[in-house]
């Protein structure tokens, strides 16, 4: 689940960590209104979208006066915002983000991730702040400083300045580099973060430190202990199939292609994904319907497939395990009739039952291709597809 | 021979919920030694001829198991790991998938030191073809035999499984290592024990994008394995920033794609099948029985 920018300063306000002071706005009159109220001037109106970039694309301006907030406002409320992380089709904006200005002597960069091969959070921070980490890791290793924090210990003051030196940073900076490191770690374990992402944490003319932008990233998996936080989510910015898939417990990821997948099994559903392509096909989806799918469930999923009409024809591969080869394809024979599927069905199915199974397929009347084995169905489905295109 | 459990392991549930009594009476049809379950507050009861007790330490005391299988809801998980931990259990598979990230953090920090192996979470579980069965995978695809398998995904592994027995190559044992970012064991425990099991002549080894777990075991193999492996990772067409069903499986920072793992596993001397229905073939290459 990702929150918006206003979303996650103000978690990191409750943490006492330093961000600059602002508002969400949802029109320009307000966002006049706003700046007015927060100070004097200069105001940063920032778009708000779950996408990165957004300066580049137009969405991060500065103004000068409250009437400049409000015609900063105006144009972007209801633009569609551009940037290397929403694709071509871009995406609405519906609310900005009005907030003091600050004068920025320099930038750095912190983040906060559970590191695998520790299996511990690790604290990352570099002097290139501002910049992409995938850039500056893969040019400048040696600019970013990390230390691994002992679960039961928690992240020290001593490792605090271990990476306020490693970053050049003397006089009272060191100190108030503690308070912002220790804050954003109890931040992170507070609110079951597997990201958190400072990109830039500024030095101000001042003295000061002060996050400008926050990105976190939360795990899902505990999602359920944090009922403040789901309250956040914004389905606008979520692909509307992934949001009705995740309510039916289907775990669906849309794709660009145009053969739906239907799978049991998170690496057999990718797996199937990397077959089709193989084969010369291109996967519309990753559709895992879980270990103990009913008929129901294998009809929403169907649903949702074709919901995409850019799916130009259907692949069910299932290895029955648990789960019974002919529940299966009685749920994919409901399936095809209620929704009175019109593209080429190919299905491969294996494990329990799978005879039953089988037969109830051949015994449907409906136009279903049986197939033995993953290779033989990717095959299938690929010339199916493209024989009717 | 046989690598973590074999006929006379005996195995205790700990959640004897819906879901734990189905796959712990599987098991016992399995042949498995299940002796036992833990719920909290039943101690005393039997259920479908399982002997109830309050606490892992009590059930370890009066079956003398060593092994334990988790299926309790993921809130609780973490703490139900700790409790085998503590007492003294040897293998724990911990099948529960949607344990908070943090609470595995803390877990495998809890383990440090002590005796236990930890396979999980979000697992299918170990079997030992012919001899005992630990988890939620389909014992009859299975056939006894001299194939290692080692995988973090289910029916995947399952695909692998019998793809293998189809070509009349049976397994010593197959581990689920699991999909979640935090586990307790991963590719490279599981090559060194095959490397060590007498019974084992070769080894599929089956991964996905995330993580760096499958080249930390390419490595090894390198470096020290002398039993063939072959490998298929899944994941080639996932698009970067989107977790794949399984908590572990996302491209971050671009790392942890499939491309890269395929070259340094190649490069490691590693059979890769090319697609995910040539896993035999793919090991019958570098392998002869």
């Amino acid at each position: 689940m990702n929150i918006h920018e206003y979303q996650a300063k103000a978690i990191l306000r409750e943490f006492g960590v330093p961000v600059p002071d602002g508002h969400v706005c949802y029109n320009s009159a307000g966002a006049r209104e706003w700046a007015k109220r927060l100070g004097e001037g200069p105001w940063v109106v920032k778009a708000q979208i779950h996408a990165g970039g957004r300066g580049k694309g137009g969405g991060v301006k500065l103004a000068r006066t409250a009437d400049e907030v409000r015609k900063i406002a105006r144009e972007m409320l209801g633009m569609i915002l551009r940037t290397h992380q929403t694709g071509p089709e871009g995406k609405l904006v519906t609310r900005v983000l009005v907030e003091n200005g600050c004068n920025i002597a320099k930038e750095l960069y912190v983040s906060l991730v559970v590191d695998r091969a520790s299996s511990k959070v690790a604290v990352m921070a570099s002097t290139e702040g501002g910049m992409d980490i995938e850039e500056v890791a893969a040019r400048a290793p040696d600019k970013i400083f990390t230390e691994i924090i002992d679960p039961l210990v928690g992240l020290t003051p001593f490792q605090c300045r271990n990476i306020a030196f490693s970053l050049g940073l003397g006089g009272k900076l060191v100190n108030k580099a503690v308070v912002v490191l220790q804050g954003l770690y109890k931040t992170f374990i507070a609110c079951d973060c597997s990201m958190l992402e400072i990109n830039p944490l500024v030095i101000t003319a001042e003295d000061n430190l002060l996050c400008l932008d926050a990105k976190f990233g939360f795990d899902d998996n505990a999602v359920f202990r944090h009922p403040k936080l789901s309250d956040m989510r914004d389905y606008d910015e979520e692909d509307p199939n992934e949001v009705e898939a995740s309510q039916h417990e289907l775990s669906y990821i849309s794709l660009t292609g145009n053969i739906g997948c239907l799978v049991n099994g998170a690496g057999l559903a990718m797996a199937t994904m990397d077959i089709v392509k193989h084969y010369g096909g291109d996967p519309a989806n990753f559709l895992d319907v879980g270990g103990g799918a009913t008929a129901e469930r294998v009809t929403e999923a169907f649903k949702i497939i074709l919901s995409d009409k850019n799916v130009k024809g259907i692949m069910v591969n299932i290895f029955g395990g648990i789960m019974k080869c002919d529940i299966i394809a009685t749920g994919v024979i409901e399936a095809a009739k209620q929704v009175s599927l019109q593209v080429p069905l190919v299905v491969r199915l294996e494990g329990t039952n799978v005879d039953k199974g089988k037969l109830l397929l051949a015994e449907s009347g409906l136009n279903i291709v049986a197939a033995d084995g993953m290779a033989d169905a990717a095959q299938k489905i690929v010339q199916a597809v493209k024989g009717a295109n | 021979m046989s690598i973590l459990i074999n006929k006379n392991t005996k195995v205790i549930t700990q959640g004897l919920g819906a879901t734990g009594l189905f796959h712990a009476n599987g098991a016992r049809e399995y042949g498995t030694q299940m002796v036992g379950g833990v719920t909290p507050g039943k101690g005393g009861t039997t259920i479908d001829g399982f002997s109830v007790f309050d606490t892992v330490k009590d059930a370890v005391y009066k079956t003398g198991a060593t092994a334990s299988v988790i299926y309790v809801p993921p809130a609780f998980a973490a703490d139900a790991i700790m409790e085998a931990v503590d007492a003294g259990i040897e293998l724990v598979c911990c099948i529960t998938e949607g344990i908070p990230v943090l609470d595995m953090v803390k877990v495998k920090q809890y383990m440090l030191g002590k005796g236990t192996r930890l396979v999980g979470p979000n697992c299918p579980g170990v079997i030992t073809p012919g001899e005992c069965k630990i988890g939620i995978m389909p014992g009859y695809i299975h056939k006894p035999g001299k194939i290692g398998v080692v995988s973090r995904s289910g029916t995947l592994t399952y695909e692998a499984v019998w793809q293998l027995t189809c070509v009349g190559l049976g397994q010593s044992t197959c581990v689920g290592i699991g999909g979640d970012p935090v586990n307790g064991t991963n590719h490279l425990d599981v090559l060194k024990m095959f490397e060590e099991d007498p019974g084992t002549e070769a080894v599929i080894m089956i991964g996905e994008i995330g993580g760096t777990s499958e080249e930390e075991g390419a490595c090894f193999v390198k470096e020290h394995m002398t039993k063939p492996v072959a490998a298929y990772i899944a994941g080639v067409t996932a698009p970067p920033g989107k977790r794949m069903g399984h908590a572990g499986a996302i491209i971050s920072g671009g790392k942890g794609t499939a491309s890269e793992k395929v070259r340094v596993l190649e490069e490691c001397g590693i059979s890769v099948a090319a697609s995910p229905a040539e896993m035999a073939q793919a090991l019958l290459k570098i392998y002869k029985p």
